[in-house]
């Protein structure tokens, strides 16, 4: 990247204020007009708990949290510890000098910078993380920011609370000027832009593009990392009249958005793979009864309960299997937070149209990491067509019809037949489960009749005839005749982008290929595509490669090498760099991607690696055992 | 309960109410008299066809819709009342109607039941108890009697019976009854006060399986029940409720069991967003400055 790019990490333990005190570094930094791309690793296995967040603030947007810190802010000792011996020349640590003290020489050109805190912030005595608060002021000034954008970030915060704010601006504004005053800024500086930044995560992203698609009806049972969609419901629900209903399981969450559905609003709802689970006997009604639904599934690591904090691209074949039989659904992996917001505008159309389920695909990764987006992507709204929906009129008015009996399920020549909801005169119908004919009427027991069966059959599998027409083509960037083709999906955009410019830089000519409609599949485009590849490697964080046996299935192409992950990390682009470095000198076919590195103290589990060497070249070495 | 339109000039009779589709049930089963009283009830209530929502499950009894004139789902085994909530919070200018059977809502359903009473959605679930599972050729259910011999226990059922009308009663239901599909008369009274009642109404029938059910028969019925109306049962009266509620032996009860006096609003009345015209009625999308003030909040 051209612009300087700095990684700050804050660690704590649970209850130490890691996640505010990033919210509000990210929030003063994109005030300032900086890209901000955040990812929090939450640690369950070490005593009181590690969390740790790494923040990667850029002029120019960052798509992935990268793979080394340049600064870090310890809000206890255990950070300290932990991260010191990740730092490179020139880097920074901040911590509270009354409490933490390091416990190891700094890697040569570290500065160490500590935070006198009881001094700076009085308050700090009875209010503990008031360090956090004089730390975020120190680490804005190294970072050569202004302390306008924090001010303003504090104001809003504590907005109810004027004395909050001042003892807040205050001890925020002692740690600009202290560290402004004792230490040395990063040897990278950031400078104010005039760009204006939404701080947004995926799951925000994916309940306002629903709310903006008119979803008139969202319901969930809590399930991470799924939630933060029903939060941000349930907080607009009432302003933006929206019925959320928290409900008692996942079979009735789905049930009810269908029969919301069915009464002709588009409602929508969330979970995660255990929860979806549970939906899929329901997810087949809607392919049956031609009722259309958005249903998001965040992955998070499996199976069963699995890693609940954990990221994982683990759920592709249990999408792909929802429901027994055959039927039209859509399913669809946004590739990054961003996209989000157009994937559920396309969603709503798509149900509506095709009146049958969308299943969009997140996973932790996208639905809880924090981005910078630029407004303007949210102003992408797609007018709502609620394609042959037949509605009700307010004054219950009879809808033009002419003159033949309605048929439901009419034997379109596209598949599509008009859809009455209840309410509308002259259309009465049953909308069944079992297998109906054109009028509804049930053709599944006593009145078998294989003719009509398949012709029904037919009917709805027509329908995803025309679904690729509406369709986004697939990503594809690099030059043409590469040397490498990395094939993603989903939330891997980000660091895929960045590993193929690395590729470049160091030499081995890359290209790359991101799918995000999985179902139907663009099989022309990617043939032709994939045609002219070289080497094709497919990445994706699971173990078993479900997406390269789809990509296979599909177009009959096999990649040559893979590059995997299942331990509950997202990959950084040193990780896919060194990858394709080990599958073009053939060490290995599929490399399996550990978050640790030679170096790695057994008792630092953190998912950060600790080997150092060589990482500034450019090119990160990455363990492939 | 809503207006009527242009769509309905006329008076409504039963003829507006019977499908197209004559019933596939076994001949004599309980499930006809079911059918007959709701067109019956419905039509003395004037409730517009196209404005009337019934939704069942799956099973002989869940075959209903199919037989009535209205709109109509055939949802999944047990799911009947989940897709019901959301479409009548979809439009809550609907009157919904519930139908199924005993395993449908008392055995794979039973927690929507529970759900369902304690939320309080306002429709009226109408449970043809026959004791068994007809469809599914025999099976035991949740409310075949201890001891019985079915399919799926040749020696003898060994569990106790749910009782629908205490776990109502127990989950915050404010309109229990049971009735006899064997007394049609009684039966429509039922249905047309729970129709009207202003929230979730139960209406548990005993509807014979003359196929499958050999023990608990029309005459095994119609030897065993009383009509609580008789006996001077006050319907407001929770805890009499209850002491009926859990009356079975010689005797068991029909009738309206629990009538709450104090109705709690119902859902729909709660939701903020459901006040003023239903949801599918409400204007579509979100105003310009609405959009930018949600934005705004992430700067
Ligand atoms: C998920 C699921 N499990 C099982 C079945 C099979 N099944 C259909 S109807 C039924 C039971 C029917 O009993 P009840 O609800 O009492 O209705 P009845 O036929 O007695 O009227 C069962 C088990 C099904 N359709 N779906
Ligand atoms: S099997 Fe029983 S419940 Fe089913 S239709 Fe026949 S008599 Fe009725
Ligand atoms: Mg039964």
């Amino acid at each position: 990247m051209d612009h300087a790019n700095l990684i700050v990490g804050i660690g704590g333990a649970a209850g130490d204020g890691v996640a505010s005190a990033g919210n509000t570094l990210a929030l003063a930094v994109a005030r300032q007009g900086q890209g901000v791309y955040a990812y929090n690793s939450y640690q369950s296995v070490i005593r009181g708990g590690h969390s740790w967040l790494r923040l990667r603030v850029s002029a120019q947007k960052p798509l992935n949290h990268g793979d080394q810190i340049d600064a870090l802010i310890a809000l206890n000792q255990d950070t300290l510890d932990r991260h010191l011996q990740e730092l490179g020349s020139g880097g920074v640590a901040l911590y509270n000098s009354a409490k933490i003290k390091p416990s190891y020489e700094p890697p040569q050109g570290v500065q160490l910078c500590p935070l006198p805190v009881p001094e700076l912030a009085p308050s700090s005595k009875e209010l503990p993380v008031m360090q956090n608060t004089v730390a975020v002021g120190a680490m804005l000034r190294l970072m050569g920011l202004d302390f306008a954008g924090l001010e303003s970030v504090i104001s809003t915060t504590f907005a109810k609370k004027p004395k909050v704010v001042a003892s807040n601006v205050a001890a925020a504004k002692a740690g600009f000027d202290y560290a402004g005053a004792h230490f040395q800024p990063l040897p990278r500086q950031l400078k104010p832009t005039s760009q204006k930044w939404a701080l947004v995560t995926g799951n925000e992203v994916l309940a306002m593009s629903a709310a903006m698609a008119d979803c008139k009806f969202y319901c969930a049972y809590p399930m991470s990392p799924a939630s933060a969609i029903l939060h941000w419901m349930a907080a607009h629900a009432k302003q933006l009249g929206i019925c959320v209903r928290q409900v008692e399981d996942e079979i009735s969450v789905i049930n009810m958005t269908i029969g919301a559905n069915h009464a002709g609003v588009r409602g929508m709802c969330a979970t995660s793979g255990g929860g979806f689970a549970l939906m899929t006997e329901a997810i087949g009604m809607a392919g049956i009864m031609e009722t259309p639904v958005v249903a998001i599934n965040v992955m998070r690591a499996g199976p069963s309960t699995g890693v609940p904090t954990k990221t994982e691209q683990g759920d592709l074949n249990q999408v792909f299997g929802a429901s027994q039989g055959d039927y039209p659904r859509i399913i669809v992996a946004p590739i990054s937070i961003p996209d989000c917001f157009a994937v559920i505008q396309d969603a709503f159309f798509l149900a509506d149209r095709y009146q049958c389920p969308v299943l969009v695909i997140s996973d932790l990764l996208i639905s809880e990491g924090n981005e910078t987006v630029d407004p303007a992507v949210f102003e992408h709204i797609r007018e709502i067509d609620r394609g042959e929906t037949i509605l009700p009129s307010a004054n219950g008015e009879l809808p033009a019809t002419n003159g033949e009996p309605y048929l439901r399920f009419k034997n379109t020549e596209s598949g599509i037949s008009p859809r009455a909801v209840p309410g509308v005169p002259g259309h009465l119908y049953v909308a069944a489960t079992d297998e109906h004919d054109e009028d509804g009427v049930l053709i599944s027991d006593i009145y078998t009749d294989p003719v009509r069966r398949k012709k029904m059959v037919d009917k709805r599998a027509r329908k995803m005839s025309t679904v690729l027409e509406h369709l986004p083509p697939p990503l594809f960037s690099g030059p043409a005749d590469a040397e490498v083709t990395l094939v993603g999906w989903g939330s891997t955009w980000g660091v895929l982008t960045e590993a193929v410019e690395r590729l470049n830089a160091a030499g081995i000519t890359t290209n790359h290929l991101h799918v995000r409609y999985l179902v139907p599949f663009q099989v022309r485009e990617v043939q032709k595509l994939l045609g002219r590849s070289r080497r094709i490697i497919i990445v994706e964080n699971n173990q078993s490669g479900q997406f390269a046996r789809h990509l296979r299935a599909e177009t009959g192409i096999a990649a040559n090498g893979h590059i995997r992950k299942y331990d509950g990390e997202p990959f950084e682009p040193k990780h896919i760099v060194a990858g394709v470095q080990d599958i073009l000198n053939g060490k290995a076919e599929i490399v399996n991607v550990l978050s640790t590195e030679p170096g790695w103290r057994t008792d630092h589990p953190s998912g950060t690696s600790a080997d150092w060497k060589g990482r500034l070249s450019g090119i990160a070495r990455a363990a492939t055992h | 309960m809503t207006t009527l339109t242009a769509a309905t000039p006329r008076k409504l009779e039963v003829k507006d109410f019977k499908a197209d589709v004559p019933p596939d049930w076994c001949p004599g089963c309980g499930d006809f008299g079911v059918l007959n009283v709701l067109q019956k009830a419905c039509a003395e209530l004037e409730i517009p066809p196209h404005e009337l929502l019934v939704v069942s499950g799956i099973g002989c009894s869940s075959n209903l819709p199919g037989f009535f004139r209205s709109y109509g789902v055939h949802s999944l085994h047990g799911r009947a009342l989940a897709f019901a909530t959301g479409a009548k919070l979809a439009n809550h200018r609907l009157t919904v109607i519930v139908t199924g059977g005993d395993g449908d809502g008392y055995g794979i359903g039973l927690n929507h039941f529970i759900q369902a009473m304690r939320r309080n959605i306002n429709l009226t679930y109408i449970v043809m108890n026959n004791e068994i599972y007809g469809l599914t050729t025999g099976q035991v259910s949740p409310t075949s009697e201890p001891g019985m011999v079915t399919k799926s226990t040749p020696m003898g059922n060994l569990e106790q019976m749910l009782n629908p009308l205490a776990l109502a009663l127990a989950s915050g239901c404010g309109y229990i009854a049971r009735g006899f599909s064997g007394d049609p008369k009684h039966l429509q009274k039922l249905y047309m006060d729970g129709i009207q009642y202003p929230g979730f109404a139960l209406i548990d029938v005993f509807s014979p399986c003359v196929t499958f059910n050999k023990q608990n028969t029309y005459h095994w019925f119609r030897d065993h029940v009383y009509r609580l109306e008789d006996k001077g049962h006050d319907p407001t009266n929770f805890h009499a409720a209850m002491d009926r509620a859990i009356e079975w032996g010689a005797k068991i009860p029909i009738g309206l069991f629990y009538r709450n006096p104090n109705p709690r609003p119902s859902l729909d009345k709660l939701d903020p967003a459901l006040q003023g015209e239903p949801l599918v009625l409400k204007p579509r999308g979100l105003t310009a400055e609405q959009r930018r003030a949600l934005v705004e909040e992430f700067m």
